[in-house]
């Protein structure tokens, strides 16, 4: 856990000395903000589940954008070598990393949207349940976002390729539901239903907790996680 | 009996497309620094990464501290300081801010005091505070550097530490890497020869991924000599010189030099000195001895000599 550590909260420092975090945050609270009060003036309803449904596409394109460094880039400037022969296992380099960027994440892009939460209570009566039920939906829908881009992260030495695969990815998760009602019924429609992670989300988003919708973004994030370190094991046979 | 620190036996790496290296041996005592020397692709890196768990041999063994660097890697990470030959440095990080990074990697206890110390003995205590991506490259190596001692490693090993370095540099980092000689064993790789002879107690020569190769600095050039050599300069250049030169027993060849005029260089037998011979022979003819003086052979003749064999059939 130590080592871990060590690794995320190098990550966590080099993150707030580089514009990345804070363009995507802004960029975030901008697109976030804008919906908000939209969604909230027209529905004139104290609620952010509206708002929150919205959040999976922003970080579809975003999510990527903060992990794209990760592992490319110590690849690309050789840190990797330092890591690699320092007395820690490959998962807990992985983990780190991908634990930087989450915690970046609750921080600079969820956090600032408690104050959404403030305003809706001081000028209606929200119901503080799904409110909560959809803050931890959207930290499991950024945390399984994050490990993909982890994993693509460690798949080349190059930072816009490591985020244009991500993204591919994290579009046709997004779209799997759709696809789902076009291949119609039976075991693909099924599958892709399941694996489109809208569907998981939008439980949490009406204040609904399911095991299945907690399960499925922690196995993309284990899964995620596992391949990048099974990556990096093979980069040292080469 | 000094103490095996590393010990490496048949160490072979196949790229698949290439083998890196074929049946390495050799072994390295306590404390002793072992300089590792070839050209360019003769399996220098490759060793050490080996040595430093970065990456598993195809087959053979090697051990650091009676540990497997493949089965207890851990055990040997924690015993080894690494500089790459591609210096990992986060250029974003303070100079303290990545000395304190590897510290922590590496579990160092007091670590303030570790890296006070580190930055001391790489002399770059009055950068702590700056941007690595904006230090010279002298400065970034010394950091390198700092970051390989940081937590008093038992093996050093170091891929071309004085690359990139201008000369004062170079010498002050030789200074340090023979400091740190005897309660560190170091190994060094390096193409530039006279570090070799001024840092290493022993020498390896790798070429093609095999040793072709191993003494001591002076030992090595004996070797490969293969005759004595005596330089000879004379003040009346006569013609007759280099006849009656071959006529002096255990003189094997005289052959005229570009030095100067009346300069020669004489091969005699191994291992016989002949010099007084031919200072006699010199006073007798009254050719006027200007210089009589061994030729040892550089260690830039026996590397060449050594790396440079005729292509087989």
């Amino acid at each position: 856990m130590r080592n871990v550590w060590t690794i995320a909260s190098r990550e966590l420092n080099s993150f707030f000395v580089s514009p990345v975090a804070y363009v995507v945050s802004a960029a975030f609270l901008v697109i976030t903000g804008v919906l908000f009060s939209l969604i909230v003036t027209s529905s004139m309803t104290a609620s952010l589940s509206s708002t929150f449904s919205n959040i999976t596409f922003i970080l579809v394109l975003l999510a990527p954008a903060l992990t794209m460094k990760l592992l490319a880039e110590e690849q690309r400037m050789g840190t990797l070598e330092l890591l690699l022969t320092s007395p820690l296992h490959d998962w807990q380099v992985v983990v780190g990393k991908f634990l930087g960027s989450l915690i970046l994440f609750a921080a600079m892009l969820l956090a600032p949207t408690l104050y959404y939460v403030v305003l809706l209570t001081v000028f209606g009566k929200p119901d503080y349940g799904p409110m909560l039920s959809s803050y931890l939906g959207v930290l499991l829908l950024g945390g399984a976002f994050l490990s993909i881009g982890v994993l693509t992260s460690s798949l080349t030495q190059n930072q816009v390729v490591a985020y244009i695969i991500g993204l591919v990815i994290l579009i046709l998760m997004w779209i799997a539901d759709a696809m789902s009602q076009i291949v119609g019924g039976g075991a693909p429609g099924d599958a892709l239903t399941y694996l489109a992670i809208t569907q998981h989300y939008n439980n949490f988003l009406q204040g609904v907790i399911n095991t299945p919708d907690l399960i499925y973004p922690l196995s993309v994030i284990v899964v995620s996680l596992f391949i990048a370190t099974q990556v990096l094991q093979t980069r040292r046979w080469r | 009996m000094a103490e095996v620190m590393i010990d490496v036996q048949n160490l072979v790496k196949d790229y698949g497309t290439y083998v890196a290296l074929r049946e390495v041996s050799f072994n390295v005592q306590k404390g002793e620094v072992l300089g590792f020397l070839g050209p360019n692709g003769a399996g220098k890196t490759t060793t050490m990464r080996i040595l430093t768990g970065y990456m598993p041999p195809s087959s053979g063994t090697a051990r650091v501290a009676g540990y497997d660097v493949f089965a207890d890697s851990m055990e040997v990470r924690k015993r080894i300081g690494y500089l790459p030959e591609t210096v990992p440095l986060y250029p974003e990080m303070s100079v303290w801010d990545y000395l304190d990074f590897s510290a922590r990697l590496r579990h160092v206890a007091d670590s303030d005091n570790a890296i006070e110390r580190a930055m001391e003995l790489t002399n770059i205590t009055d950068r702590a505070d700056q941007l690595i991506g904006k230090l010279s490259k002298g400065y970034r190596q010394r950091v390198g550097l700092a970051q390989a001692i940081v937590h008093e490693p038992e093996v050093l090993i170091l891929d071309e530490p004085t690359i990139g370095l201008d000369p004062k540099q170079i010498i002050e980092v030789r200074k340090l890497i023979k400091s740190l000689a005897g309660e560190h064993t170091v190994i060094l790789s390096t193409h530039i020869l006279p570090e070799v002879s001024q840092v290493c107690s022993r020498v390896l020569i790798i070429n093609e991924g095999k040793i072709v190769a191993e003494d001591t600095p002076a030992r090595l050039g004996e070797r490969v000599r293969g005759a004595e050599h005596v330089f000879l300069q004379v003040a009346q250049a006569a013609p007759e010189i280099p006849t009656e030169l071959e006529k002096v027993k255990g003189v094997l060849g005289v052959k005229a030099t570009d030095a100067a005029p009346g300069a020669f260089e004489i091969e005699t037998n191994l291992g016989s000195d002949r010099r007084a011979d031919i200072a006699a022979l010199a006073v007798q003819r009254g050719w006027g001895v200007l210089e009589l003086r061994p030729v040892g052979l550089s260690l830039e003749e026996v590397f060449l000599k050594l790396t440079t064999t005729e292509e087989p059939q």
